[in-house]
């Protein structure tokens, strides 16, 4: 494969699953009618969930700030409807565990009136002030990852990186919001592109689009034309291509080393979607409040893409595309990686780029069979992992084994497991196998602290006992002193001096 | 409107709509025209020694998924006892008694396979268990070749003879058409002292096409390439093994026939001689015994073909491409752990990429 492939100027890694992405893709954008009530949930970003700072009923604007940033790595919330805040509580999160989160519930006065404080010249001002525009806006990558965008310009730019590369690759099957944004508002993406070079101080941005994305390819050469430091690339259509390590190789040749972060190469990679949503909060001041949702799967009576304000429940934007039957699954995010979701009651969020309603058929799972050693798995890891000898080791409980073969570098995009003629759930594997890594780290570092502190302890009571023991000593000395000067003639003062 | 979706899956949502059971069918299917071949070539007896042969390798399977309470159809049904059969099959000799392939077929599945685990887990290739096991406990019948008698020929047996000759052992009225293979030839003239230059124009012509005495469908080289090279564009095998085994044969092979012709068969009898080709392409190949790495299989398939070359021509047995998969085989586990592929990020010994600033 690695010398046919090299021979037809592809990658070696990666899958090529059927992407059916359109006709999805090619419906104009439909947007939703503003919904009667939405949750906003406080926490969704990585890092520390955001503070409320309204209270239940009162009046908000759309675009209002209704929950602050909380700590070095987070977002601030803001409303997506005009209306009254009715509740402060929990709803279901879009975890598989289906537990619950807190969320502030806006009902809405279907009026959207918005707040919002626009910049002209965003290019007139410090770059630190265009960052610090975008983490108020609550700016946090789109493609999936939701770290807040505004904490990795910063990180850019302390590490002086040349290359912005931006992410159109949306190699995830189904979905279409990225090939949206990019046909329908390349202008914006254009422009959030620049904002972004200019706020980390780099020189060139690099558009990273699938070539399965001919028209977007199309809207953003046109729109990248007076620009000529946005250079626009197509690159093969290559499941795992809009991962950032995958990319950055593609298109830059350089690798980022294991233990260091895409900037310690000089690049900085940020989704397309995101850089929109950082032209609209610099230059026009809106915070990130609506995004593009793909809503596909054959469950759907009409795929699509839908402008949703965030929060909206996901079921309400089922019913306003339609369904043509009751679907088997439902996953957030693409079907490589996509979170399922237990049930529709639950609210889109900033990272939500697709919600897949599947049918009986897209939803089978084969049964898994005996590893066969086919190799499949490790021709198709991005990562040049050996999926199968990791889960040798996970399926007889030698986790230790696994890590010795870096299953810590597993991106978990899916590959092996879509490969695996043996459909071996091997991600499953790999997350079990992590999380329970992980567990057994804080574990042991739990106990190093406890002893530490036991050991601290016990020092510390030691040394007041030692100094308790000496200030008794000490005292009873000067007692001792005391009586005997007393008791004694003033003669003998020197001799009790020295033995003091 | 709300749903409730019941039990959560692992992502991903979506896959590959390969199984085992196709790569095993198409891999049935690349070595059916040499197969038939063989079948043409070596008349009903060989047919009916594969027939035997494969049903007895569905049948150890069977039975010890049996003796284990488990269903045997499922199993069955993902074709690798058929696969295992067959591939041991056409390792035979074309009029080998019943008895042959029914003891080889139970042992490669029972002993070779099942014995440790079933599919996936067994350390050796159990069609060349099989036939080692065979090798050295029935010598004679193993090495009794025939000399091409096409079906339908003059004086090849017909369907019942065939069945007959299967089940009672060859006829004295047939015993002229017992011969033997170049290299067993070769090697049997050396030990007497006649080198090969004189020995080898009375030897059995070899032949690209396959018309020569061998094993069932190891002879025609030509078919077992183009089913080989099928099985590659499948992108089911990779070149990585078949052409280092056919290096490690043809490169020890075309240096010592230059140094000493008289002593050293040349290349192309080499290569186109006993299950060298058949090896390379579909017992090497075996996904389970084999390593993962490019690198690693290349490393194997050499090894592969060194050994063949060194046991054809110092060893006991005119041929060695059985014992020496066998004895890669055993290295594979050790080859997999010290060849595996650079990890994105990390040099070759796992450590983590230095960067420039």
């Amino acid at each position: 494969m690695g010398f046919l492939d090299r021979f037809l100027n592809k990658p070696s890694w990666g899958v090529h699953p059927d992407d059916h992405k359109r006709p999805g893709a090619d419906v104009p954008l439909r947007v939703l009618p503003t919904p009667e009530r939405v949750y906003m949930p406080l926490s969704q970003h990585v890092g520390g969930a955001a503070r409320p700072i309204v209270l239940v009923g009162q009046k908000v604007l759309k675009g209002q700030l209704i929950a602050e940033a909380q700590g070095n790595i987070s977002a601030p919330i803001h409303a997506s409807v005009s209306g009254t805040v009715t509740a402060i509580g929990d709803v279901t999160a879009p975890h598989p565990s289906g537990l619950p989160f807190k969320a502030i519930t806006i009902d809405s006065d279907g009026l959207d009136r918005w707040v919002a404080n626009p910049l002209a010249d965003p290019f007139s001002v410090a770059p630190e002030e265009v960052a610090r525009r975008a983490a108020l806006g609550g700016v946090v990558g789109l493609g999936g990852a939701t770290f807040p965008s505004a904490v990795k310009f910063a990180l850019g730019k302390r590490l002086k990186v040349s290359t912005l590369i931006v992410n159109g690759g949306e190699c995830e099957p189904y979905l279409s919001s990225d090939d949206r944004i990019m046909r329908d508002f390349a202008d914006q993406v254009v422009d959030g592109a620049r904002l972004v070079m200019y706020a980390i101080g780099a020189s060139e941005a690099l558009v990273g689009i699938e070539d399965n994305k001919p028209e977007a390819i199309a809207a953003m050469r046109k729109a990248a034309e007076p620009y000529p430091e946005v250079k626009i690339r197509p690159v093969p259509a290559r499941y795992p291509m809009g991962s950032d390590k995958q990319l950055i190789q593609t298109l830059t040749g350089k690798e980022v080393p294991s233990d260091a972060r895409a900037a310690e190469v000089g690049v900085l990679v940020h989704n397309v979607s995101t850089c929109a949503a950082v032209h609209k909060a610099v230059r026009l001041g809106q915070p990130l409040v609506e995004r593009i949702v793909t809503i596909n799967g054959g469950a759907i009576a009409n795929p699509g893409n839908v402008f949703v304000p965030l929060g909206t429940m996901i079921g309400e934007v089922l019913a306003f595309v339609g369904l043509k039957e009751a679907p088997s699954r439902l996953i957030l995010g693409g079907p490589m990686m996509g979170t399922p979701l237990l049930h529709d009651r639950i609210p889109i969020v900033k990272g939500a780029s697709g919600i897949l309603a599947f049918n009986a058929a897209e939803a089978m799972v084969p049964e898994a069979g005996p590893c066969i050693r086919c190799g499949s798995c490790t021709k198709a890891c991005p990562m040049g992992l050996l999926p199968l000898e990791m889960a040798a080791r996970i399926k007889v409980g030698d986790l230790e084994g696994a890590e010795a073969y870096a299953l810590q570098d597993c991106i978990s995009c899916g590959c092996c497991a879509y490969v695996c003629p043996s459909h071996i759930p091997l991600v499953q594997y790999f997350s079990h196998a992590k999380g329970e890594l992980t567990a057994a780290e804080r574990t042991k570092l739990r106990t190093e602290a406890t002893k530490r502190l036991a050991e601290a302890k016990a020092a510390r009571i030691e040394r007041e006992n030692r100094e308790k023991a000496e200030a008794a000593a000490r005292r009873k000395a000067e007692r001792d002193a005391a009586k005997a000067a007393t008791a004694a003639p003033p003669v003998t003062t020197e001799k009790q001096g020295v033995s003091a | 409107m709300s749903q409730s979706y019941g039990m959560t899956v692992a992502a991903p949502h979506t896959t590959t709509s390969n199984n085992p059971g196709r790569i095993m069918t198409l891999v049935m299917l690349a070595l059916a025209p040499a197969t038939f071949y063989g079948f043409w070539l070596y008349g009903w007896p060989a047919f009916f020694l594969w027939a035997i042969t494969v049903a007895s390798a569905m049948l150890g399977e069977a039975f010890c998924l049996r003796w284990q309470n488990r269903s045997a159809a499922p199993v069955l049904q993902d074709g690798s006892a058929i696969l295992t059969g067959w591939l041991l099959a056409v390792s035979l000799p074309p009029w080998a008694p019943w008895w042959i392939g029914v003891f080889g077929g139970l042992f490669a599945t029972m002993l070779g396979k099942q014995a440790f685990g079933g599919l996936g887990q067994n350390l050796f290739n159990p069609a060349m268990v099989a036939r080692v096991a065979l090798l050295i406990s029935f010598p004679v019948q193993m090495t009794a070749w025939v000399a091409p008698l096409p079906m339908f020929s003059a004086g090849a047996p017909g369907m019942l003879d065939g069945l007959l000759i299967v089940l009672k052992g060859m006829p004295q009225s047939l015993d002229a058409v017992t011969s033997a293979t170049t290299l067993g030839f070769g090697k049997t003239e050396l030990s007497r002292g006649i080198d090969l230059l004189e020995s080898l124009p009375h030897a059995p012509a070899l032949s690209f096409i396959g018309n020569r005495p061998g094993s069932l469908g190891e002879t025609a080289a030509w078919l077992i390439l183009a089913g080989g090279v099928a099985t590659m564009f499948l992108r089911i095998i990779t070149w990585h093994i078949p052409l280092a085994m056919l290096a490690g044969i043809a490169i020890p092979a075309a240096i010592l026939h230059a140094v000493d012709p008289a002593r050293y068969l040349d290349m192309g009898a080499h290569l186109l001689s006993g299950g060298a080709m058949l090896g390379a392409f579909f017992i090497a190949t075996d996904y389970v015994t084999s390593p993962n790495s490019p690198r690693g299989q290349l490393i194997f398939g050499f090894g592969c073909g060194a050994l063949t070359y060194v046991i054809r021509t110092w060893a006991g047995y005119p041929e060695g491409v059985a014992f020496a998969v066998l004895l890669m085989n055993s290295l594979t586990p050790i080859i997999d752990t010290y060849f595996k592929p650079r990890i994105y990020g990390r040099d070759r010994k796992g450590k983590p990429l230095q960067t420039a600033n």
